[in-house]
């Protein structure tokens, strides 16, 4: 990545620092209609009487800005970015050039139907194929991230069994579960049940047993988990939670490792979220938009978000009557843009493309798993699927180098680290999912630097524990940012 | 898949060899845990893969099927409106460091998505008058709802959230929906000529009151008295949300000036495609007592062991990969493409630029509104609106519409599809993008239907 060059220049100023009074950066046709005193049109009272202060900078200020920003920043275009449970898998260039096509972009989502029946057909078409993927029988598109549709998902939940005149107020979470996952139940206002793993990273099943009852409105799991570890009792889960009337609702962080191999409708979920960012190839955007699509089985499909997309024959009609849905979870219908990414890499896969996307996705992680197993603790060792979990222990006993120092000094070598310190209940934990669209030279590479930063750590723990050295900053002082707030520029 | 795949590097060989490392002779062995009674062992039925040139003639077809805005005069808005994007938004949006790095867990290498994040908190802030701002929302929609369940979570006892019924309804249907959860109950304020009655307002709030909703303009277009609104908000104790357009900031008195505690909004209408709804922006500011209740990421400043300035994710004890069940949102991955959307858009227009556009759209939605109502078309509200404003037709509205469409124009939304008391009445959206020659245009074919 460029940072190497760039190290050592002057740090990009602020856009407001490069502000000068007068400087324009845009241009509009002069007024075609009468003019007039906005006082003519407002009610003085409603009138802003200070000018924001936005940067008055010309057009070159602000590509140049933006442009050299950009260079001091890493992506999955720029090199490896094995940050677990976030599926950094190439994005195709196409799907970015089709999004853009001004017959998906510059549509308006309140035109009549007639005029967008390319864009229903297309919602419709991605319906069905996230349906034959996750085992379901219907999917709103409507949910914009993973979290979203897990705050969908546990509403149905909630909806359903309302419906059913039961009041359950639990919702079981494994200890190895996303954060999102407490979070969203607390949002829908359940209380949350951890689930203790077993020494297999699976779930505990005699605490499942323990801990299921008629209070419990259902399990949040996601399969494989945040270990990169299937769960072998599957069947057994569901049948736990299902016997006493629970739900059991599926994250789709990990389905990269699924698709073609195991549905979960068929597992036993009732309810599914995919992440169309991770599994389905569309950028991350430094953040977002994402797309967490809802999938449901027959029973829990009346409760969906409305509108979904209908078809009679070849034409498409957004289906509004929906007396059972939860409602809408936000405007119109959905990450459109983000969905249309997905559906041309469907399209560009085909079903054998998606199964060796998942089969190789979980060959690249078992053979960096166990080449970084020669030199970190493995806490969990089997096989693992499309991500794997390994541990910093053996640095931090015996060299006192710690699992972030590690992560940092990656970042010298060019490399973004893997998420770290996440799975919870692995003490210095770094959770690596190198995707299928990386190559064995490119996993070699890591491994090596891997293998490399281990044997710094005991011959030049300092060096380690001062990295990063070459990055366009070094280490950020986080503690300082939370303890003196500077959220915002100010003028002088 | 003999012959490989354009997005997978692996080839039979590479197969073979990692196999080979790891003492397997087949990938299904690394799959072996998974339980035979859970496998799916049919093929999926999906169409059969394209080449990239089939996927471009399939999807040319598909978008082809569509109207678009340059190929329609459009006078639509109702949430989603069609301005001007200058080029260099999409030029910025879509350099490939930008778009294909994610939430920047490792600030060392993310200086860019961050000081972005930064200067966007700082053009949301200036533009709304609010002191904090955080990295973006799903859309108003969504930013509304959480204004309301921080209003709740941090007002102790109050879950009441009264809303005007000229807020978005899709807004209120998802206030709604993200309602029953933490058991808010939601209460609509009919509206009087078109906006919410401050009086009326005041009866309806009371102690359990956690905040009231205004959107400005409102969802009829018309300019709301957020002074007086905001006023009874805070006489009850209740928090005053303002729900903004972002462009009418450029004319309209920003909310920190009329002491709304939260302002959140669309930020759509700054550089964000239409894209037949979405993605687009929900930006969320706050005043600084209520930073730290805050939902989803925040950028602040901070040094580097060298004493250099740099930019950090802040204040995550708020979020959920730190807190779990006790943060403040769910929220994790947000809309930050749409934001640096919306960042370099705002730097682009600059102070003049903004301002000049807003008063562009109001001086031509005047313009319009006079043509109209001599053409038979009569305001539904008297009072004052900012670039979009509701008619009365003298004709049903459906025909209406169907002959503008055959003139290429698509008119205004039916207001009927939301308020039955306004079967007859059109929602007609002017932005700066509509020519003279396109509102005379509308005029003349809607004039021609007396």
């Amino acid at each position: 990545m460029t940072s190497q060059l760039e190290a050592g220049r002057r740090p990009e100023p602020l856009i407001f620092e490069m502000s000068s009074p007068g400087r324009i950066a845009y241009s509009l046709p002069a007024l075609d209609v009468p003019d007039r005193p906005v006082e003519e049109c407002l009610p003085a009272g409603a009138l802003r009487r200070t000018a924001p202060e936005l940067p008055e900078v010309s057009e070159v200020d602000v590509v140049r800005h933006f442009t050299r920003l950009s260079q001091i920043q890493h992506g999955v275009d720029i090199g490896f970015y094995p940050l677990g449970s976030c599926t950094m898998k190439y994005n195709p260039k196409v799907n970015e050039d089709m999004a853009s096509l001004p017959g998906l972009a510059g549509v308006h989502p309140y035109f009549p139907e007639e005029l967008v029946q390319g864009a229903l057909e297309l919602l419709y078409r991605m319906e069905r194929y996230l349906c034959e993927i996750g085992g379901v029988s219907r999917v709103s598109l409507q949910p914009a991230a993973g979290a979203h549709g897990e705050l969908t998902g546990l509403l149905m939940f909630r909806a359903y069994h309302a419906d059913r005149g039961e009041n359950r107020t639990r919702i079981l979470i494994p200890d190895s579960a996303h954060g999102t996952n407490p979070a969203s139940a607390i949002v829908c206002g359940y209380q949350t049940v951890e689930v203790p793993s077993d020494h297999r990273g699976g779930v505990d099943i005699e605490a499942l047993k323990r801990l299921m009852g008629p209070d419990v409105a259902g399990l949040m799991l996601t399969n494989p988990n945040t270990l990169g570890l299937f769960d072998e009792n599957m069947a057994t889960v569901a049948e736990i939670v299902h016997s006493q009337g629970g739900l059991l609702y599926y994250d789709g962080a990990n389905a990269n490792a699924i698709m073609g191999i195991a549905r979960p409708g068929d597992t036993g979920f009732d309810v599914v979220h995919f992440n169309l960012h991770k599994t389905f190839a569309t950028p991350h955007g430094g953040g977002g938009p994402g797309s967490g699509p809802v999938g449901a089985v027959a029973k829990l499909e009346p409760y969906l978000p409305a509108p979904l997309v209908d078809a009679d024959g070849d034409r498409y009609r957004l289906a509004y009557d929906r007396p059972r849905s939860i409602g809408r979870v936000k405007s119109f219908y959905g990450n459109f843009l983000v969905v249309v990414k997905a559906y041309a890499y469907i399209r560009s896969m085909g079903a054998e493309g998606l199964l060796r996307v998942s089969e190789d996705a979980v060959l690249n992680a078992n053979y960096l798993m166990r080449k970084l197993a020669e030199h970190f603790h493995l806490p969990y060792d089997r096989h693992c699927k499309h991500e794997c979990v390994v541990s910093g222990v053996w640095q931090k006993d015996r060299h006192g180098v710690r699992t972030l120092d590690m992560a940092k000094r990656l970042l010298d070598y060019g490399f973004h680290a893997p998420t770290i310190y996440f799975p919870l209940i692995v003490p210095e934990c770094l959770m690596v999912e190198p995707t299928e669209t990386e190559s064995r030279q490119t996993l070699d590479a890591f491994a090596g630097t891997m293998a490399h930063i281990a044997g710094e750590a005991e011959s030049d723990p300092d060096l380690v524990k001062g990295a990063p050295h070459t990055t366009p900053v070094k280490r950020l002082d986080e503690a300082l940012a939370a303890r003196k707030p500077n959220l915002r520029w100010r003028p002088e | 898949m003999g012959a490989g795949h354009r997005y997978l590097p692996n080839t039979a060989a590479d197969r073979r060899q990692m196999l080979e490392a790891l003492g397997l002779g087949s990938v299904e062995e690394l799959f072996a845990d998974i339980p035979d009674r859970v496998r799916f062992k049919g093929k999926l039925e999906l169409p059969a893969p394209m080449s990239e040139l089939e996927l471009v003639r399939h999807m040319a077809a598909l978008a082809g099927r569509n109207a678009t805005v340059d190929e329609y005069v459009t006078f639509r808005g109702a949430g989603a409106y069609d301005h001007f994007i200058p080029s260099v938004v999409s030029h910025i949006t879509g350099r490939a460091e930008f778009y294909t790095a994610y939430t920047p867990y490792q600030p060392e290498v993310s200086q860019a998505v961050l000081q972005a994040i930064y200067e966007y908190q700082t053009l949301i802030c200036e533009l709304t008058g609010m002191e904090v701002a955080n990295a973006s929302m799903y859309d108003g929609a969504t930013a509304a709802a959480e204004a309301a369940i921080i209003s709740s979570q941090t007002l102790t006892g109050r879950r009441r959230v009264v809303v005007s019924s000229a807020l978005h309804p899709e807004y209120r249907e998802t206030l709604n929906t993200y309602a029953r959860g933490p058991g808010l109950a939601v209460a609509e304020i009919p509206t009087e000529g078109g906006v919410t009655p401050p009086d009326r307002l005041r009866k309806a709030l009371d102690s359990s009151t956690a905040c009231v909703i205004i959107q400005q303009p409102n969802f009829f277009g018309c300019v709301e008295d957020m002074d007086a609104l905001g006023e009874a908000a805070h006489a009850a104790g209740a928090h005053f949300v303002a729900c903004v357009d972002p462009i009418s900031l450029g004319v309209l008195k920003p909310p920190g000036e009329y002491g709304a505690d939260l302002a959140v909004g669309e930020g759509q209408p700054l550089g964000v495609p239409l894209g037949f709804g979405g993605p687009h922006l929900g930006f969320f500011a706050a005043t600084g007592k209520l930073t730290r209740r805050m939902p989803g990421r925040i950028a602040g400043m901070t040094l580097d062991a060298d004493g250099k300035r740099g930019f950090v994710l802040t204040l995550q004890t708020r979020e959920q990969h730190i807190r779990r069940e006790k943060a403040t949102s769910n929220i994790c991955s947000n809309e930050a493409l749409c934001a640096l959307a919306a960042t370099v858009y705002l730097c682009l227009m600059g102070k003049q630029g903004v301002r000049e556009v807003a008063t562009q759209c109001l001086k031509k939605a005047c313009y319009a509104q006079e043509q109209l109502e001599p053409a038979g078309y009569p305001l539904a509200f008297a009072g004052p609106f900012f670039r979009e404003f509701a008619v009365r037709s003298p004709v049903p509205v459906e025909r209406v519409n169907s002959t503008l469409l055959a003139d290429k124009i698509v008119g205004g939304v039916e207001l009927g599809r939301w308020y039955p008391e306004l079967q007859d009445s059109l929602l007609v959206a002017v932005t700066e993008k509509r020519t003279r020659q396109d509102i005379d245009r509308l005029v003349a074919g809607m004039g021609g239907l007396r």
